[in-house]
């Protein structure tokens, strides 16, 4: 079987974007391409908060209490 | 309905089979190799194999006939995906994020006050318990919770065990939390006294964290990695600038406090920033700490595969007979109570019900998730006990025994710990401080000092130069003394929020968490609550880990056994009866190993209750006991025992209570003919698109 250029490519594109992701998860941000998709799908009357607003939001519920972190 | 354990393959037999006897021959080298020192990597290999055979094996026996997790069923993120917490996710993306959750101080200090007693006996634990008891309870609460809408723990007891059961473990974690706090800030605080080099860097995380906060809110928002690469790089400045603040006459003395002092100065700073808004402190730490953490556990593994280096401490040492000096007690119980996290840990029953719930798409990715993000943080304890037990062990011990007990000088301190069988000589103690630029290694009891010192020589073989060790101590002094600082100051504030939900209880109006004076005035207690036992530590004879790990351990192992509790009463209760002792066998061992501990730590030469009355005593005869200096302090101390032994004995009654609550629901359950547990109804994944709200 024959990988083309193009393949490895994306291969390496999406294990990146995996990185990041679970990098900005580990912090407490969630995806926020995954949000945008799921309020256009599904609350298209809401309007969509830039990543800077999402970002705020975010960082500002992760502590408020519950879970902690572990010792 | 009863789901098949699916079975491996020919070719998969053979590999199996090659695993199994890769493990028996290695725990066998391990375990049976008497007076010539081993390599290192006879125990890495042997905890490979045994996770392997764990996870393969055992894991999926309770993935399928234990919880009979449902790879058809729906999970709360698919339910209820809100796009921000419910969210389906990558599996191998929530297990990134579990681990950096589960993974903190906890499995990192624990074996290295353990490898007193030998490099054996705290592998046979950390191996057997994490695969038994630790990893079983992460996967078995992540399925129960899963199967519950993603509920934290305190609510599943409160419906599975009644409500009064919910409200007693609710005070279990609040008082389990101060300890927690109290113990990770003393370990600080013996890896600061009088190191002006390692006081200077941790102080610079302060202003690097604010700057980082500005930088996040107002110039380029959002961007952590960016932020955090220019954190980092402040860091090494700091590190690589102390060397100058140490050897400067003027600055030195700035940086250079007592264990008094550093107490004082963490409780202030705990006040504060846990007061201060999320995102100019808390926030830009916790992510450089996240990332620390996890780079530097992989290049801890790194400097170990590469440099391979000889376990110079025995096997098993003469202290197994409860006479050791870095904590004091037998094998049985107190190995058990000594090394939680890594073995097992109550504290990740709370993170198996938090967020980690609420992004697994699928019912089948809960091994790896829960199973297998424990087992990764048992391999970190592994390789603290390792960077612990390659040291010299005279060099070992004189960092972690009492000055009560070896002194104040080298030459003192060689002599009574080479009467113990570890000779060494006062001139390769002098040498070693030399080595990682400090001016004292003696009495650095609480892990941090000896797993950097560890970790220094390790990362030293392997990239050696001039003043290399120094750089490398101080680094991993920094990072653990960052997310240290980043726990406390994220528990004082989870710590608030218990307080005032428990203070609600009594008088509504307090459980406002937006009013300031509710705000302050739980913070204050919480502060007040965990600085208390900071400061015990402080002054305590003993050097105060000495003393507070007993009371962290049995703790974490009484929530842990409530965890496991819960989880046994919930496989009787779904009439599953037969598989009772995969939770129940691990409980009723941390119920056994709990009271002992209890017991040992209220009557008898070791306990609390003695040393109060030795105090006690001294002070009617007018006599000064080190290290006491004054009448006012012997009473502290006496005041202090005699709070330890209080809370020791509020932890057994508490376990005996939870226990009491467990044994009536589960009589209960088994009458009844059907299942009475509350799990949510079955929905099925292909029913609903992903994605739906």
């Amino acid at each position: 079987m024959k990988v083309s250029l193009s393949d490895a490519v994306r291969a390496l594109r999406s294990g990146w974007r995996r990185a990041v992701q679970t990098a900005r998860l580990s912090c407490g941000i969630p995806d926020y391409a995954a949000y945008v998709q799921h309020l256009r799908e599904y609350h298209p009357d809401r309007v969509v908060p830039s990543y800077e607003a999402f970002f705020r939001e975010r960082q500002a519920a992760r502590y408020k209490g519950g879970g902690g972190r572990c010792c | 309905m009863h789901a098949a354990i699916p079975k491996p393959g020919p070719a998969g037999r053979i590999l199996w089979a090659v695993i199994a006897v890769t493990a028996a021959f290695c725990l066998g080298v391990v375990a049976l190799r008497r007076g010539e020192p081993i390599n290192a990597i006879w125990l890495v290999a042997a905890s490979i194999a045994v996770f392997a055979i764990g996870y393969r094996f055992y894991a999926r026996f309770i993935d399928h006939a234990v919880l009979s997790m449902d790879r058809t069923r729906a999970t709360p993120a698919v339910l209820r995906n809100d796009g921000l917490d419910y969210v389906p996710t990558d599996r191998w993306v929530v297990f990134g994020h579990h681990f950096a959750a589960i993974a903190g101080a906890g499995p990192l200090v624990g074996p290295v006050l353990a490898a007193q007693m030998g490099y054996l006996p705290g592998t046979l634990w950390i191996l057997f318990g994490v695969v038994f008891a630790g990893a079983v309870q992460d996967f078995m609460i992540l399925g129960l919770s899963l199967r519950r809408d993603g509920r934290s723990l305190g609510h599943m007891l409160r419906e599975e065990l009644g409500p009064v059961a919910g409200v007693v473990a609710m005070f279990g974690v609040l008082i389990l939390m101060m300890i927690v706090l109290a113990v990770l800030a003393l370990v600080v605080v013996k890896a600061l006294t009088h190191s002006p080099w390692g006081t200077f860097t941790v102080a610079c995380t302060i202003p690097i964290a604010l700057l980082m906060g500005v930088y996040l809110r107002w110039l380029r928002p959002g961007r952590i990695f960016e932020v955090s690469i220019i954190g980092l790089v402040l860091l090494l400045a700091s590190i690589a600038f102390g060397a100058d603040v140490a050897s400067s006459p003027s600055l030195a003395p700035l940086f250079d406090f007592d264990a008094k002092t550093l107490a004082w100065l963490l409780i202030g700073y705990g006040f504060c920033a846990s007061v201060l808004p999320v995102w100019l402190l808390l926030a830009p730490r916790d992510y450089l700490s996240t990332f620390l953490k996890i780079g530097t556990i992989a290049l801890l593994a790194l400097a170990i595969f590469l440099s391979a280096p000889t376990l110079q401490m025995p096997a098993v040492t003469t202290f197994i007979d409860g006479s050791g000096p870095v904590f004091q007690g037998h094998l049985f119980p107190f190995l058990f109570i000594t090394i939680a996290c890594g073995a097992v840990s109550g504290w990740h029953s709370i993170i198996a019900s938090g967020t980690t719930p609420k992004l697994l798409a699928n019912e089948g990715d809960a091994r790896l998730v829960g199973y297998g993000g424990m087992l990764v943080e048992a391999f970190v304890a592994i390789m603290a006990l390792i960077a612990a037990t390659s040291l010299h062990p005279g060099v070992y011990f004189a960092m972690n025994a009492p000055t009560a007990l070896i002194g104040n000088t080298v030459q003192h301190a060689a002599i009574v710990i080479s009467q113990w069988g570890f000779v060494v000589t006062p001139d390769e103690l002098l040498q070693t401080a030399k080595n990682i630029g400090e001016t004292s290694i003696l009495s650095r009891a609480g892990g941090a000092p000896t797993l950097a010192v560890g970790m220094a020589q390790l990362l030293h073989n392997v990239l050696p130069g001039g003043g290399m060790m120094a750089f490398w101590y101080h680094y991993a002094i920094l990072f653990e003394a960052l997310f240290i600082l980043t726990t406390v100051d994220a528990g004082t504030r989870v710590g608030r929020f218990m307080i005032q939900e428990i203070a609600g209880l009594i008088h509504k109006p307090l459980q406002a968490t937006e009013s300031w004076t509710g705000n302050l005035l739980a913070t204050a207690i919480c502060v007040g609550l965990w600085g208390y036992f900071l400061y015990q530590g402080a002054i305590d004879p003993l050097g105060g880990i000495n003393t507070l790990w007993p009371l962290f351990g049995i703790a974490n192992q009484m929530l842990a056994a409530i965890a496991l509790m819960l989880a046994t009463v919930v496989v009787v209760k779904r009439k599953r009866e037969r598989y009772v002792w995969v939770p129940g066998i691990p409980a009723i061992w941390l119920i056994a190993c709990t009271l002992a501990a209890g017991w040992e730590k209220l009557v008898g030469p070791i306990s609390f209750t003695a040393a109060a009355a030795k105090y006690a005593d001294a002070a009617k005869k007018d006599a000064l006991l080190a290290p006491a200096t004054s009448m006012e302090e012997m009473q502290r101390i006496v005041g202090n025992n005699h709070v330890d032994m209080a809370l020791t004995a509020l932890f057994m009654l508490l376990i005996v209570t939870m226990l009491g609550f467990s044994l009536r629901a589960l009589m209960q359950a088994w009458r009844t003919p059907g299942a009475t547990t509350r799990e949510e109804p079955y929905v099925a994944l292909a029913g609903i698109a992903a994605g739906a709200p």
